[in-house]
């Protein structure tokens, strides 16, 4: 196979990842955030406790974490239908990638909002905030590097279901890989999708990292330091205590 | 600073209670396990002063000042602040209502951690209550700007806070907390995570700001330098209970009070069995040194001075003298007397428990000791 007839190939299936991961990333993103929050603020002793919405929510995001992207996309293929009118191609696959997304960054975005420190929480509702405003004003700007590498994390892991619903009709990189280097036995082909791939990887890692560090150096001081709650002094040992008593 | 301690050192405490809490209870109840944090708190503090409530770790201070801005729900019991009672806005759900919020606006809160959000600089941590009030964009940057400059940090507003020092960051923190022009401060713990020369220059700041705005501060700590420094008032608390409460020359002139002999302690031993130590309470201009000696002469008896030491607090002149006369307490009963008559407060330290003839000043720490033990 000669480089010419490579490009286009490659440029195509570039553009097909592209769109996939894109756009699941996107809505991953867009309807995780609110669910992770909402994790956080229904659990016991949230700001907005409700016990059996949390245990909903978490089972729903439980099942949809836990099982296997194959069986999602399988399973999803008439809703798949019903909302692109195919089940086949980029566009279709961005169903199935988009709902496995979904419950893969609310987790990650539940981890990050329990680690900003409650005495944030509390100093905005000592100053009369309303849940909204410790939502929009503390928990997600005080999370946002963790939610910034949450976002890398779920790129990279939606890259790779990208290849298994390639293999179904999706197109894209992985689905290059595996016709030319199974199929048709173009070992070289494959192994130049599979650089790219893993360039396409390392380059979102890294550009991930430096964001999320970055918004930490503002925070922390330089570097990616202890999270900020370890920073803190500790409540002052009871032999401290004035002799009063 | 000291030159600004003077300039405005009168007293802006008025007879008008700003908070009151009455009958404040609060049971934690986890897992099955009930604590009872407070139990049946009364509290009044007066319009701009500085009331200390102190108490040992767990004692729960913590817990009755966050009832004050209903941070948390009292179990039973009433909070008042100025004038409003928030325990009645509070309503029923776990959520805090408009209302409550609101009232939550009007009174600042400090704390040990200082709590500055770390994704904001410092003039936009202090803007945070102006945004939640709904000010504009022009009027907030004014604002911050001129509380930042009243805290000394004016250069510092661009900043973030992990770039400032402990002290530099509770500086943010009064800055922030006074943002929502507020009547009370409460303050939790909120010079415990600094050193002693910073602990002494945000007392100072929290002083100069209460004379000078006549800004009530309810401040709760664990140490006695605190209340030293800067309390009009003091209370002390213990398992859930105040057990002591007064104004400090009230509690100075308290026979037997812990709080009194905490905050002006004076050393020294007996030096044998047979003999009576007293310690000699005198405040403002009062001079004890010709009574001492004449107690010697009209008397005719030795007297050791076993300690003896002058201080400030609350801004008050307090002189504390530990003597020493010989024979027991009931061979002295006379000199004591004389003692009481020129206006002095005595109390007896080394008094034998079990005298039927026991006078007031050694009668009273027993009942606050049995409080306590409960
Ligand atoms: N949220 C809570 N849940 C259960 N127990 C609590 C809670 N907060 C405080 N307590 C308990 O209440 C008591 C008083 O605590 P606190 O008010 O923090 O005291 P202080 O501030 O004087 O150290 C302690 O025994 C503490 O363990
Ligand atoms: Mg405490």
């Amino acid at each position: 196979m000669t480089w010419s007839q490579m490009q286009p190939l490659l440029e195509q299936a570039s553009w097909e990842t592209l769109i996939m991961v894109g756009w699941s990333t996107l809505i991953a993103v867009v309807a995780g955030l609110p669910l992770g929050v909402l994790l956080v603020l229904t659990d016991r002793g949230g700001l907005l406790q409700n016990v059996v919405l949390n245990k909903v929510i978490g089972q729903v995001v439980n099942i949809g974490r836990s099982m296997p992207f194959i069986i999602l996309m399988v399973a999803l293929m008439s809703f798949t239908r019903w909302v692109t009118g195919t089940t086949i191609g980029s566009e279709a696959a961005i169903v199935p990638l988009a709902i496995g997304g979904i419950p893969f960054f609310a987790r990650l975005v539940e981890t990050a909002v329990r680690e900003v420190d409650g005495g944030l929480v509390e100093a905005v509702q000592s100053m009369g905030g309303n849940t909204w405003t410790i939502v929009r004003k503390v928990l997600v700007p005080e999370a946002l590097p963790s939610l910034i590498a949450s976002t890398t994390t779920t790129v990279i892991a939606l890259i790779g279901y990208s290849a298994m619903a390639g293999t179904v009709g999706g197109g894209g990189l992985g689905d290059l890989a595996v016709r030319y280097g199974y199929q048709r036995f173009e070992p070289g082909f494959m192994w130049i999708t599979v650089a790219l791939l893993a360039v396409a990887i390392s380059i979102i890692q890294f550009a991930g990292d430096y964001a999320a560090r970055a918004l930490h150096r503002r925070g922390g001081q330089g570097g990616a330091g202890p999270r900020l709650r370890l920073l803190r002094a500790k409540e002052p040992a009871a032999a401290d205590v004035g002799k009063v008593a | 600073m000291p030159g600004a301690h003077h300039r405005a050192a009168h007293s802006t405490v008025t007879e008008t209670h700003v908070i009151t809490t009455s009958g404040l209870t609060k049971v934690y109840r986890s897992r099955g396990r009930e604590v009872t944090a407070l139990d049946g708190v009364d509290l009044h503090v007066r319009e701009g002063e500085v009331y200390g409530v102190i108490g040992q770790s767990g004692a729960g201070k913590s817990s009755l000042i966050r009832c004050v801005n209903l941070l948390e729900r009292p179990t039973a019991g009433t909070v008042t602040v100025a004038g409003q009672d928030l325990t009645a806005l509070a309503g029923r759900g776990p959520r805090a209502g408009r209302e409550l919020r609101q009232a939550r606006s009007r009174i600042g809160m400090v704390f040990q951690h200082f709590n500055l959000l770390s994704a904001r600089t410092v003039q936009d941590n202090v803007e945070l209550p102006l945004e939640i009030l709904g000010k504009s964009g022009k009027e907030r940057s004014r604002k911050a700007l001129e509380l930042l400059d009243l805290v000394g940090l004016a250069d510092k507003a661009k900043s973030y806070p992990a770039q400032l020092s402990g002290g530099q960051k509770q500086r943010v923190g009064i800055a922030r907390a006074l943002a929502g022009d507020p009547k009370v401060l409460l303050s939790d713990e909120a010079t415990s995570a600094l050193d002693p020369d910073t602990t002494r220059s945000i007392l100072q700041l929290l002083r100069d700001l209460n004379r000078q705005l006549g800004l009530t501060v309810l401040l709760i700590t664990h140490e006695m330098d605190v209340v030293k420094s800067i309390c009009d008032s003091a209370a002390l608390m213990d398992r859930g209970r105040i057990v002591e409460s007064g104004t400090v020359g009230e509690l100075l002139a308290t026979p037997g009070s812990e709080l009194a002999a905490a905050l002006f302690p004076v050393g020294g031993d007996a030096s044998g069995d047979d003999r009576t130590v007293l310690d000699v309470t005198f405040q403002g201009e009062a001079a004890t040194q010709p009574v001492i000696s004449q107690l010697s002469r009209t008397y005719n008896i030795d007297i050791s001075i076993l300690g003896a030491a002058i201080d400030t607090v609350g801004g008050l002149q307090v002189g504390r003298m530990r003597i020493e006369l010989p024979g027991r307490y009931e061979d002295n009963v006379v000199p004591v007397g004389f003692l009481r008559e020129q206006g002095l407060q005595i109390d007896v330290v080394n008094e034998v428990p079990d005298d039927s003839g026991a006078p007031d000043a050694a009668a009273a720490p027993a009942p606050l000791a049995k409080e306590g033990a409960k």
